[in-house]
């Protein structure tokens, strides 16, 4: 019990100040490798909570194949675009802290307060290893992802498809001879779609 | 383990997002945050699965379905920010004034 709020420790230490530097990065590798380790600390996160197969899928899509997809962009554009400091709209930045730190507040005392009129959330670690034993964690998952939630799985594979599409329809140069410097442009398409499905 | 320690997490990371969204302008930057908060949103997602667990594996399974969504809207993000760039050499949001009137 101890070594779990252990391991949460970590983790949040971990998740928190990755995304607190993503946030101040000026390089947006930098921001982008932030957000890897954010990520896999995450999946340490589910780990704790018994999500084993969920935790595995964060790591191989999220921190794997989205973060290279998000990493190849921005070498396509550019590593060295900066963001200027000053902004053009007075006010944006201490706006934007001061509406986020109260969504903070609001989302904390509602996650606080309305766990505690639920009175459920003390102990739920032994139906949680029981389910994870008995059937297996995968199994379980499959189960339900296969009967019950099966028309919402199809769906997701036609939004998958439509973004494929409108991926290659977006990333398609219309009408103009290839010269040297679109070759590794639609080679990069090529390499998103992929990535995506 | 209380499953308010993980949404006070989701809460926080939520917010960093939030404030990423509003105040960054590089456009990769944005897209950057939103799947901070769709990491905020999973990690609700499988502590309440964890937490009522008579209601089975929903919350694991909506998780899943989170993560394909995102991965479609990375891609479908990205390409954007690649046409835009093709066409304005920029991709400061700032600078993307054209329906601004």
């Amino acid at each position: 019990m101890n070594l779990e709020y252990f391991v949460f420790g970590v983790m949040f230490v971990m998740a928190l100040g990755a995304s607190l530097a993503m946030l101040f990065a000026r390089n947006a590798v930098h921001a982008a490798l932030f957000l890897v380790v954010t990520q896999v600390a995450l999946a340490l996160g589910f780990l704790l909570q018994g999500a084993f197969f969920v935790a595995a899928v964060q790591i191989i899509l999220y921190a794997g194949a989205i973060m290279v997809l998000f990493l190849f962009v921005i070498m396509l554009l550019g590593v060295d675009t900066r963001e200027a400091l000053i902004d053009p709209l007075p006010g944006q930045r201490p706006l934007a802290i001061g509406l986020g730190g109260l969504l903070a507040a609001e989302i904390l005392w509602v996650a606080v307060r309305g766990v505690e009129l639920a009175a459920g959330g003390e102990d739920q670690a032994t139906a949680l290893t029981e389910l994870n034993q008995n059937p297996g964690n995968v199994k379980a998952l499959a189960a339900e992802l296969f009967s019950r939630y099966l028309l919402p799985f199809e769906a997701t594979s036609v939004l998958l498809v439509v973004a494929i599409v409108g991926v290659m329809v977006l990333a398609r140069r219309i009408g103009r001879v290839p010269n040297t410097g679109t070759g590794a442009e639609s080679a990069s398409g090529s390499d998103k779609e992929g990535a995506a499905a | 383990m209380p499953v308010s320690f993980f949404l006070v997490l989701s809460a926080l990371l939520f917010s960093i997002g939030i404030y990423g969204v509003l105040a960054r302008q590089h456009a990769v930057l944005v897209l950057l945050s939103i799947e901070l908060m769709l990491n905020a949103v999973n990690i609700n997602l499988v502590a309440f699965s964890a937490m009522l667990q008579e209601a089975g594996l929903g919350g694991q399974v909506f998780a899943l379905f989170v993560i394909a969504v995102a991965a479609a809207e990375v891609g479908v993000g990205l390409a954007i920010v690649i046409l835009i760039y093709r066409n304005r050499q920029s991709v400061d949001l700032d600078e993307l004034d054209l329906m601004k009137w």
